[in-house]
């Protein structure tokens, strides 16, 4: 007798438990632990993990990074938008890549199949890193310079977006990468 | 009306049957149309939004946009749902126990804390110096009386779960029911324990951030930010989905006498939330920097999926306790005559049966997914997310709330629903509009297109993303989606409000139309196969090999990408 | 007090009804298991160059 907006009986919890729901039960526990298993199993048997690698570092300290990386390599000034470098680091280098309103800098041009150590970090608020059309996406924080290795499995031209709001001109926030074979 | 006395503040409810403390009745009502004034709001900023992202329309300017989009975000997601709980524990505690409120003067300081504090940001916002997004994360400032607001909001809400709490002792001291707690109210009880987590966690963050925009303290670090609101921000969340399925339950009985299947499974299940549902979390952390997988697989997979394992124990108690019901009352042949004999014209029904549906296919599923440690790269920050959440938010809450609404109209408001033609139609209309919202702009957000983006054609920018041309197909047939469940929300409000102000009054003599008992029944040997109900257990295989199915598509996607380590 | 034989009941039972032990396992365990340690991973990220 009852509702489920009435008192239980008396000693509910030594009521038997329907078949249905057991085999559900069952099934449901097996399909979890698997999957929790399957999440760890990725470390290993995948390519794409994040390595969690992160520094505090003053945003000052972060801009004078890439100022210094951008001198180093700079190879051309981009054909679209003349005022941003074009970046040639060699492979197995860090690079570095700053977030700040309303740009992402500077440029990058990598090969494919090379490995590259690249760091993101913001100079003002947070942003969002978000390379298309991959569709990766990593955050970048002011403060936080975080390292993630990449390694490109294709050639051609990857925009960089920011998917993290950060003012009326978040909509205008760009980059790109150019992959080259 | 009947006249009552210092000695009886009681009346009891024709229609239901239940004995209703007049004070704690005066008090849900306020809260509910407070909440459904509040979804007004909220859902007028949600049509602006969807006009703006509809890439055709494209409504307002940039500005606007995300001050609209602010609006909606912090109305729409907390305003309207809280000043619901409120009502729904408020009503649970007193109604479903016979006990009269708490504290009934410290439940009134809860209303207008809450007015006062969603004012006060709602007006911050408006104001056009605090389009910051419901997330607000630090260094992006807003106005000092945006998070003030806020905390008056937390502190009134956190005055409302105490009021619950202490109705919980007066009833047990009183003795106003025997035993156990029935398992609505231990449902809206483990949703007010989920709730002073949640507030606590926002007192935290945001009091600290609230001095840091009038000067008095130096900065806030971004990141401790983001771990600490996520608590709050995500926990809130939570409190919608324990309370949510706490009407699936209540509803189910309501209407078909059910009962559940099994008290002991279902409390285990509330039980698994307690512990590990606050631990979702960190879903919106997971493609940050620096802090460790091991923290992350712990807490994403809410230990072992135990929370998600939860959901899919109630997924499968409230229809199949609908089942054994349906059938214990005659219903017995095959796998669903069950279900086609349902009440579907009935908006208590089809408002909670859609929100059932919809909350495991498209909230729940996608949930699973996304929170995948790694599969979050491909997800994190696109228009996915807010698809998702969609799902669950709207589509699972909102929808269950407006069932339990149609209920609550003549048995509270003591008003007979208008317009029954229409309300028949209402959760359908909300219904399909919001799933197709939520499905197809999902579609966009699996090829990247970004959440809170004012322009994704970058109209004038020198490096402007070329997109295939099909997302902006979806974007369209999404946002169509959005205003056609825009057109049922305000459908509710008009026939909500226009019930409480021009409905008919229900007589005193009303015929009682909650379902009695269905174990009282003649009918004991029901289902098929030794199962009491195998339709729904065939039901659940279909939303559990979706789900399989769904989960190795998505590693299947990310095994094409770069190299990522 | 109770004068019901309180024996008769399961463990499962006690600690489901005991609504006081709830709200405590509550507050504590996601306290613990999420906002502790997560604000321990934020304070141990070395320091940068």
């Amino acid at each position: 007798m009852g509702y489920s907006f009435t008192p239980p009986a008396k000693n509910w919890a030594t009521e038997p438990i329907e078949r249905t729901e057991i085999l559900w039960i069952i099934i449901a526990l097996a399909w979890c632990l698997f999957m929790f298993v399957w999440m760890i199993a990725w470390h290993w048997i995948g390519n794409q993990n994040m390595n969690n690698e992160a520094y505090k570092i003053l945003p000052e300290s972060y801009a004078k990074k890439v100022e210094d990386f951008t001198a180093k390599y700079t190879i051309r000034q981009d054909a679209n938008d003349p005022s941003l470098p074009v970046v040639s680091p060699p492979p197995g280098s860090d690079v570095y890549l700053a977030a700040s309103r309303f740009q992402w800098r500077p440029l990058l041009e990598i090969q494919k199949g090379k490995t590259y150590r690249v760091h993101i970090s913001s100079l003002d608020v947070d942003h969002g890193f978000s390379l298309l059309p991959e569709n990766i996406n990593f955050t970048a924080y002011p403060g936080y310079e975080s390292v993630i290795t990449m390694t490109p499995n294709k050639s051609g031209q990857f925009d960089i977006i920011c998917n993290e709001y950060c003012g009326f001109g978040h909509h205008m926030m760009l980059g790109r990468i150019y992959v080259k074979e | 009306m009947a006249i009552t006395t210092a000695q009886s503040p009681f009346r009891i409810d024709p229609l239901s049957g239940l004995r209703i403390d007049l004070q704690a009745q005066a008090l849900v009502k306020i809260n509910a149309v407070l909440a459904v004034v509040f979804l007004l709001v909220g859902g007028a900023a949600g049509l602006l939004v969807a006009l703006t992202r509809w890439p055709a329309v494209h409504l307002l300017p940039a500005d606007m946009f995300y001050m609209a989009l602010t609006v909606h975000g912090i109305v729409a997601l907390m305003v309207w749902i809280i000043f619901f709980e409120i009502a729904v524990i408020y009503f649970v505690s007193t109604a479903l126990l016979s006990c009269r409120i708490a504290t009934p003067g410290w439940a009134w300081t809860q209303v207008w804390l809450m007015v006062i504090g969603a004012a006060m940001t709602f007006v911050a916002i408006l104001q056009g110096n605090s389009s910051v997004m419901m997330t607000s994360y630090p260094p992006l400032e807003a106005a000092p009386h945006f998070y003030l607001g806020l905390i008056l909001f937390a502190v009134g809400a956190l005055i409302g779960c105490f009021v619950f709490w202490g109705t919980l002792v007066i009833a047990k001291e009183e003795k106003t029911y025997e035993g156990s707690l029935p398992l609505i109210v231990y449902g809206a009880m483990v949703a007010v324990c989920i709730a002073v987590f949640t507030i606590a966690s926002g007192a935290i963050i945001l009091i600290p951030t609230f001095l840091w925009s009038v000067g008095l303290i130096k900065s806030i670090d971004p990141m401790m930010y983001r771990v600490i609101w996520w608590a709050f921000g995500h926990s809130s969340q939570q409190i919608n989905v324990v309370t949510h399925i706490s009407i699936w339950y209540c509803i189910a009985g309501l209407i078909f006498g059910a009962k559940p299947m099994s008290e002991k499974v279902s409390r285990t299940a509330f039980l698994l939330y307690i512990l590990f549902l606050q631990f979702g979390s960190v879903h919106h952390l997971l493609s940050d920097p620096g802090l460790s997988s091991v923290w992350k697989v712990f807490n994403t997979s809410y230990m072992m999926y135990m929370a998600v394992l939860a959901s899919l124990i109630h997924g499968l108690t409230v229809p199949g306790s609908i089942e054994v019901a349906q059938r214990r009352n005659g219903y017995n042949n095959g796998l669903f005559e069950w279900l086609r004999k349902a009440p579907w014209g009935n908006p208590v029904f089809s408002g909670m049966f859609l929100s059932l549906v919809g909350f495991g296919f498209v909230g729940g599923i996608t949930g699973v997914v996304m929170s995948v440690e790694q599969v979050n790269m491909i997800i994190h920050n696109t228009i996915y997310v807010p698809a998702h959440f969609h799902g669950t938010v709207a589509g699972g809450t909102t929808l269950a709330f407006m069932a339990l609404t149609y209920f609550l109209i003549p048995v509270l408001f003591q008003r007979e629903v208008i317009m029954p033609g229409l309300a028949k139609w209402q959760p359908w209309l909300f219904g399909i509009g919001i799933n197709v919202f939520a499905i197809v702009v999902m579609g966009a957000g699996t090829l990247g297109v970004p959440r809170r983006h004012y322009d994704i054609t970058f109209a004038g920018q020198a490096l402007a993303h070329e997109w295939p041309g099909l997302i902006y197909m979806m974007m369209t047939v999404g946002e169509i989606g959005a205003v056609l469940a825009v057109v049922g929300g305000a459908l509710f409000c008009y026939i909500v409000v226009g019930s409480i102000l021009w409905g008919k009054k229900v007589p005193a003599d009303a015929k009682c139309i909650v379902a009695p008992p269905a174990d009282a029944g003649g009918h004991k040997e029901i289902g098929a196969g030794g199962f009491e109900a195998p339709g729904t257990f065939i039901l659940a295989m279909v939303l559990f090999v979706t789900l399989v199915l769904y989960y190795f598509v998505n590693f299947k996607y990310l095994a094409t990408l770069w190299t990522l380590a | 007090m109770s004068n019901e034989p309180i024996e008769q009941q399961t463990v499962l039972q006690r600690i489901l009804d005991d609504i006081n032990l709830i709200m405590c396992l509550c507050l504590v365990v996601p306290t613990v298991f999420y906002t502790l340690w997560g604000v321990m991973e934020v304070a141990t990220i070395p320091l940068g160059k």
